[in-house]
């Protein structure tokens, strides 16, 4: 067990007791209530060591555990039977397996993004939504990396999208943005899972010191690698920190716009648009974003953390979502503006299916969820109800998941041959991959929560030290 | 000090994280070389105090950035021009569309330099440690601010350096004990 000591920390600020007024004014916001360093550690770590209170978390891994296995229940009888259980066919052969793919991968741009860009421009709001958005970002994208995989006839040559030797002597083609995908998800998976590790490792240390188990001390004890907290250790981290950071932002928009251009590089109406990379990036940084608000709101709740995730956070995260959201509408626009310029038949027919033809529908839903309910976050109050937040950050997932949708079929049922039309109807295996994958993300972020600290201690130590600093 | 173990040197725990800064410039600027100093986040100064130069994290992130991107490339421009030339129409493979995957083994290299390379500077993974020997050291990673002062293979006076480390006033000085086997 760990011995307690009360220590003054009025004084305890290093060279930061020269940070100014202001920035003592807004960061009021960012922590409040009364807290030393000791009780940040406590609060945070008594989530993992002590165990969720309360009566929602085994029903909420119940459920999520059933959902799993109904994904990979279906992923089985895919491998099985064939992608003949789903309902695409020619001439939509992308339908919900590519629409769930960049519906996760824009999930997954966020986090990383989120904590790397607030970390490079020194917002401290930052620090205590970093942790548990990098953790969907991994999640998100482990999720997302299978989606091209299972779509393939054949999923177990995927592998073939690597260079490597081989007795065929072939090569990948180089000049396929679906091979850039594979280096891009690549590079994005294993990037984001060292800079969420190097964030992670002192808390571990944390969790070691501060486990009574055995079971729980040797766990997270090598997990920790041994970090002691030495203050040269600590310099190099802050080095490596805002090196990774530096690099995520960069391959943030690199993966993202390699995955508009998996479409912009085909033909087809509706896709052939140098807009796509640009459009796209806009699209996961709001949906993402937006995912980022619906795991804080329920988060706070949870776990009573409205000390550290402040009305302050969730104020910043709606400005965000409101100005990428202005972002989307205005490409949507210029999409339709594009068509008409163009004078291409193909082009505008396609516009003009979107919105009055069978998937009608699904474009408006999608317009009223993203572009519509959206502007309500104009309002000061709604910024300030953690509720309606959550509501409307579930309908832009849904509205932007029904984007996907519409930009892929639409395209893809009606193209330049009316002999060739046809209609999409989803399968029962269709939704029960979607849905499936859904349970599977709460899955591993319901693990995730109980097993790691889901607020950086580290970092709300160095806040607190910043804060009482510039108030002394 | 029981049977097998021997001395390795002090510990002194100080209130916050200004008095562990001075405490280290005191203790650098007596001339002691090999010391440690360990808090619960990152001390702006600290590493300094210790004498504690510049790393070189950059200029890893920098060497595998390079190996990254240029071997990606070579590799690329291998499999385009002489192991598997791909004419599609008239259209052979040019540079731009080798850029991409060339970017991202660039980032990819740059950062698996610099965690590893952060990594192998310090020393971990190491999960045994001296320090640890100390109850109170679990404190470190919570609220507590300690020097270090290693006597063991040091030449230093093992009294002196206690006289030394009670003049910083620290909360308490402890002592470090590790086993002959280390």
């Amino acid at each position: 067990m760990v011995p307690s000591t009360t220590h003054d920390f009025a004084s305890a600020a290093p060279s930061s007791a020269n940070a100014d007024r202001r920035s003592a004014g807004r960061q009021a916001s960012i922590l409040q209530g009364t807290h030393s360093l000791g009780s940040i550690s406590d609060k945070i770590s008594d989530i993992v060591l002590q165990g969720p209170t309360g009566w929602w978390w085994p029903v909420a891994f119940t459920f999520s555990s059933a959902l799993t296995l109904v994904f990979f229940g279906a992923i089985a009888y895919l491998f099985y039977k064939g992608v003949g259980i789903w309902g695409l066919n020619e001439p939509v052969v992308w339908a919900f397996d590519i629409t769930n793919y960049v519906w996760w991968i824009a999930i997954a741009m966020s986090g990383t993004f989120i904590s790397a860009a607030l970390h490079l421009t020194r917002q401290a709001w930052g620090v205590s939504i970093s942790r548990f958005a990098e953790a969907m970002t991994i999640f998100a994208l482990a999720i997302a990396g299978m989606f091209p995989i299972i779509h393939l006839g054949r999923p177990w040559f995927f592998y073939w999208l690597a260079p490597y030797p081989n007795v065929m002597n072939l090569w990948p083609q180089w000049r396929s943005p679906l091979v850039w995908d594979f280096f891009a998800i690549l590079a994005y998976l294993i990037l984001s899972l060292m800079f969420w590790y190097l964030g992670l490792l002192p808390d571990l240390a944390t969790l070691r010191d501060r486990a009574s188990k055995r079971s729980s001390q040797i766990f997270y004890g090598i997990l920790a690698l041994g970090w002691r907290g030495e203050a040269r250790h600590w310099y190099r981290r802050g080095s490596a920190h805002v090196l990774l950071a530096g690099m995520a932002v960069p391959l943030v928009v690199s993966v993202h716009s390699v995955v508009g251009l998996d479409f912009a590089t085909g033909n087809t109406p509706g896709w052939h648009s140098t807009i796509f990379p640009p459009f796209f990036v806009a699209g996961a940084m709001f949906s993402g974003f937006a995912m980022a608000m619906t795991i804080a709101v329920l988060l706070r709740r949870a776990f009573d953390l409205n000390d550290f995730i402040t009305e302050h956070h969730l104020d910043s995260l709606s400005k965000l979502i409101l100005a990428m959201g202005l972002i989307l509408a205005y490409s949507y626009l210029m999409e339709i503006f594009m068509a008409w310029y163009s004078a291409d038949p193909y082009e505008i027919y396609t516009t003009l299916n979107r919105m009055r033809g069978p998937y009608a529908p699904v474009y408006w839903t999608l317009i009223l969820c993203v572009v519509v309910i959206p502007q309500a976050l104009w309002s000061s109050r709604v910024r300030h109800s953690p509720w309606l937040l959550f509501w409307i950050s579930i309908a832009i997932n849904i509205g932007m998941w029904l984007e996907r949708f519409m930009l892929i079929v639409t395209s893809l049922h009606r193209d330049f041959l009316p002999s060739a039309w046809g209609m999409f109807y989803p399968t029962i295996w269709d939704w029960a991959t979607l849905f499936g994958s859904i349970g599977f993300f709460a899955w591993l972020f319901l693990l995730f929560i109980r097993l790691l600290p889901l607020i950086s201690m580290a970092e709300m130590r160095e806040l607190l030290v910043h804060q009482q600093g510039a108030k002394a | 000090m029981n049977e097998g173990e021997r001395f390795y040197g002090f510990l002194a725990e100080f209130p916050n994280a200004t008095a562990l800064l001075q405490a280290a410039r005191a203790a650098h600027a007596a001339g002691y070389v090999r010391i440690d100093a360990y808090s619960p986040m990152h001390v702006e100064g600290l590493a300094e105090a210790l004498g504690f130069v510049k790393d070189r994290i950059s200029l890893l992130a920098l060497l595998g950035g390079l190996v990254g991107g240029v071997s990606t490339y070579a590799l690329q421009w291998y499999s385009v021009s002489s192991a598997y030339p791909l004419n599609v129409g008239g259209r052979t493979p040019v540079w731009p569309g080798l850029i991409p995957a060339t970017f991202e083994m660039t980032i990819l290299g740059a950062a698996l330099a610099v965690f590893f390379g952060m990594l192998f500077a310090d020393g971990l993974p190491r999960l045994n440690h001296p320090t640890f020997n100390v109850p109170d050291f679990a404190l470190a990673s919570r609220d507590g601010f300690f020097l270090c002062l290693p006597t063991l293979d040091s030449g230093v006076d093992t009294r002196e350096a206690r006289r030394f480390l009670e003049q910083l006033q620290p909360l308490k000085v402890m002592e470090i004990t590790e086993s002959d086997a280390q």
